[in-house]
């Protein structure tokens, strides 16, 4: 009993944890992407390892902490643009393989001895190098916090404010991408996503709309790079196709094209994940054949199944509307 | 070639199934009846002049225009049997293609080079033939979207309601009227994914209209479309006319063109074969030849025609087609 309620609350802590965060973050910027304008990105792990590229190094080099939110931006932002310029005239599914395949370039560069002095090769950049700037801006007291049955440091890589800030950021996402998707612009790119051509026939200039949308999920993604490496290190090998993978499943899970989707999304996502990677590992569950060494990877058996299981049965997700799914005869 | 009175005379049968032809309609048709029936021949007031435009798929000529003027304020038809390139033709002058060679203005303004959603701007806006209805719209949201100038487009102040609804709250009285006369205004709230066939056409026309465009290009409106809707939207098609566009159709049913267009031109293999008005143009020898592709060597004079087993039998084949 009391194992399970140590799960539980391992379980109950992944809900307010920074990288549900930030892949909340990265997914409703796929959201964009893919649910509003019917963009194939991916490579969502690209622009968040370039976004906390370029937090990470411009901090070390000394920028302010705001100053260095807006370089992860500004390189979220050309990515999209060096990706979207050759692609966005061409069908959807060339900035598929050019994304997927961008994303590993970033990875590559990053990890290679090429910019070792900036990037740190495949050992990554250490959080205490790139941190503090985040942390100085805390105004929380200092201490341990407990709220329910979860307790951690007010301050520090994993903490409340980290937490705060982290959370913060999502809410600001939703209200922007609420805003805009309620509006005339929002339909453009539903418009985009079920037919180009007709679109185009009405005088609209869809590249330049396909463009703005891959720019701001772009951003999105750069800043859930941030979020998700603010309590770590910037590794370049934990933000591969692994990463993309998570971050599509997370989208799907909770329902492409809707507002809230990619935050319920991404919750449920890593409360599940972690019952079962823990639970495997209790005596409850003894009489599983399933050797500790072996439980993460049968987590992340189970994983690709889910996706598979959604996709199939569930296509809108959660929260999807299954009378809009049933249309979708293309 | 017939000679003028014989045109006039066509025309004015044409013009009495249409008793109900507005004074534009009649205009279109007194000013098109002194045109020369004959391939290129230039109208008295062109809203889209062609010239010299050619599109190869490899050694293939698709398209082979030398020179065409589209009348401002009718109804032209572009006809043809299938294959005869006029949805490539079409797509050429609406942008979603490029000519490997020619050009051609509209309103006096060369178009040829810019893109679809520039020649949409400039005032032509086309339908599909395969009706692309977006389907997770609602048939309300498939009109509004269709709104000229509106400033809630616009990525950064569209984060701003005050900013655009204004112009969307006139826009959707707009969207009402317009779908209140295509009969769908009590579709408004449904996705237009669930619309039937005939409706997704009248969808695209009432979408097309709300761009306020001078002239209208409509890819077989008529395609696929149950009959009893066929004859409201050839009613429409005359609305538009009625009201000032200018519409070019195509269409490969000649029945349907017969009645509603004040001049037709006649495509075949890529090439413009005869031009005139509807009632004389089906009796011109290379629309004859264009269309009865199976007897194109039979000749009409041949004696052996007036053998009625011979007769019988062509007539038989011609019903098995």
């Amino acid at each position: 009993m009391e194992e399970l309620l140590r799960v539980l609350t391992l379980a109950l802590g992944e809900l307010l944890a920074p990288a549900t965060a930030a892949y909340a973050l990265a997914a409703i910027g796929l959201n964009v992407h893919f649910g509003y304008t019917g963009l194939l990105n991916v490579g969502q792990a690209g622009f968040m390892l370039l976004g906390a590229y370029g937090f990470g190094i411009s901090t070390i080099a000394g920028a302010p902490f705001w100053l260095a939110l807006l370089v992860a931006m500004a390189a979220g932002t050309l990515f999209a643009v060096v990706l979207g310029l050759p692609t966005l005239k061409l069908r959807g599914d060339y900035l598929a393989i050019v994304t997927i395949s961008a994303a590993e370039i970033i990875r590559m560069l990053g990890r290679s001895t090429l910019f070792d002095a900036q990037t740190g090769g495949s050992a990554g950049l250490r959080g205490g190098d790139y941190k503090g700037s985040f942390q100085d801006l805390s105004f929380l007291p200092d201490g341990r916090t407990m709220i329910g049955p979860l307790e951690y440091l007010n301050n520090g890589s994993d903490s409340w404010w980290t937490r705060l800030f982290a959370w913060s950021l999502v809410v600001l996402a939703l209200l922007v991408v609420w805003l805009l998707t309620r509006s005339p612009w929002g339909r453009v790119l539903k418009g985009v996503r079920e037919d180009e051509d007709a679109v185009r026939a009405l005088g609209k200039s869809v590249y330049s709309y396909k463009m703005q949308a891959l720019i701001l999920g772009g951003v999105l993604g750069a800043l859930a790079g941030i979020i998700y490496v603010l309590p770590g290190a910037i590794a370049p090998d934990a933000m591969g196709r692994t990463m993309t993978f998570w971050v599509w499943t997370v989208m799907l899970l909770g329902g492409a094209a809707t507002l809230f989707g990619p935050v319920l999304g991404s919750m449920l996502f890593f409360f599940v994940y972690m019952i079962v990677r823990a639970g495997m590992r209790t005596d409850l569950m003894e009489f599983l054949p399933i050797p500790a060494k072996n439980v993460d990877h049968v987590a992340g058996v189970l994983v690709g199944v889910t996706l598979m299981l959604i996709v199939i049965f569930r296509p809108q997700g959660i929260l999807g509307n299954k009378k809009e799914l049933a249309l979708d005869a293309r | 070639m017939p000679d003028e009175k014989t045109v006039n005379e066509n025309d004015a049968a044409a013009g009495a199934d249409e008793h109900a032809a507005s004074e534009t309609a009649k205009r279109a048709g007194r000013d098109l009846s002194h045109v020369a029936p004959e391939v290129g021949a230039a109208k008295p007031d062109a809203i889209l002049t062609a010239q010299g435009v050619q599109r190869r798929f490899g050694g293939m000529t698709a398209v082979d225009v030398d020179y065409l003027e589209v009348e401002r304020g009718a109804i032209t038809a572009l006809i043809g049997p299938n294959g005869a390139g006029k949805t490539t033709f079409f797509n050429l002058l609406t942008g979603f293609d490029k000519p490997n060679q020619g050009s051609w203005t509209f309103q006096g303004e060369p178009i040829s080079h810019k893109s679809a959603a520039r020649v949409a701007r400039a005032g032509m806006v086309r339908t599909f033939q395969l009706t692309k209805a977006l389907s997770r719209l609602t048939v309300l949201d498939n009109v509004l979207l269709a709104a000229t100038k509106n400033p809630g487009e616009r990525m950064f102040a569209s984060m701003f309601q005050p900013l655009w609804a204004g112009t969307e709250e006139r826009n959707k009285e707009k969207a009402l009227e317009i779908l209140e006369r295509f009969k769908l205004d009590k579709m408004r709230d449904e996705f237009a994914g669930s619309l039937s066939g005939g409706q997704r056409k009248l969808l695209e026309m009432a979408r097309a209209l709300m761009t306020d465009p001078t002239m209208i290009m409509l890819d077989e409106p008529m395609a696929g479309v149950n009959p009893a809707l066929v004859q409201s939207l050839l009613g429409h098609i005359q609305n538009l006319r009625d009201e000032g566009m200018s519409v070019l159709f195509v269409e490969h049913d000649m029945h349907a063109v017969r009645h509603i267009s004040d001049w037709v031109v006649v495509m075949a293999e890529g090439r413009i074969v005869a031009e005139g008005p509807p009632g004389s143009v089906m009796q011109d020898q290379a629309v004859v030849d264009a269309y009865l592709g199976a007897h194109h060597d039979t000749d009409l004079g041949d004696d052996a025609l007036l053998d009625p087993e011979v007769l019988a039998r062509l007539e038989a084949e011609e019903e098995a087609r």
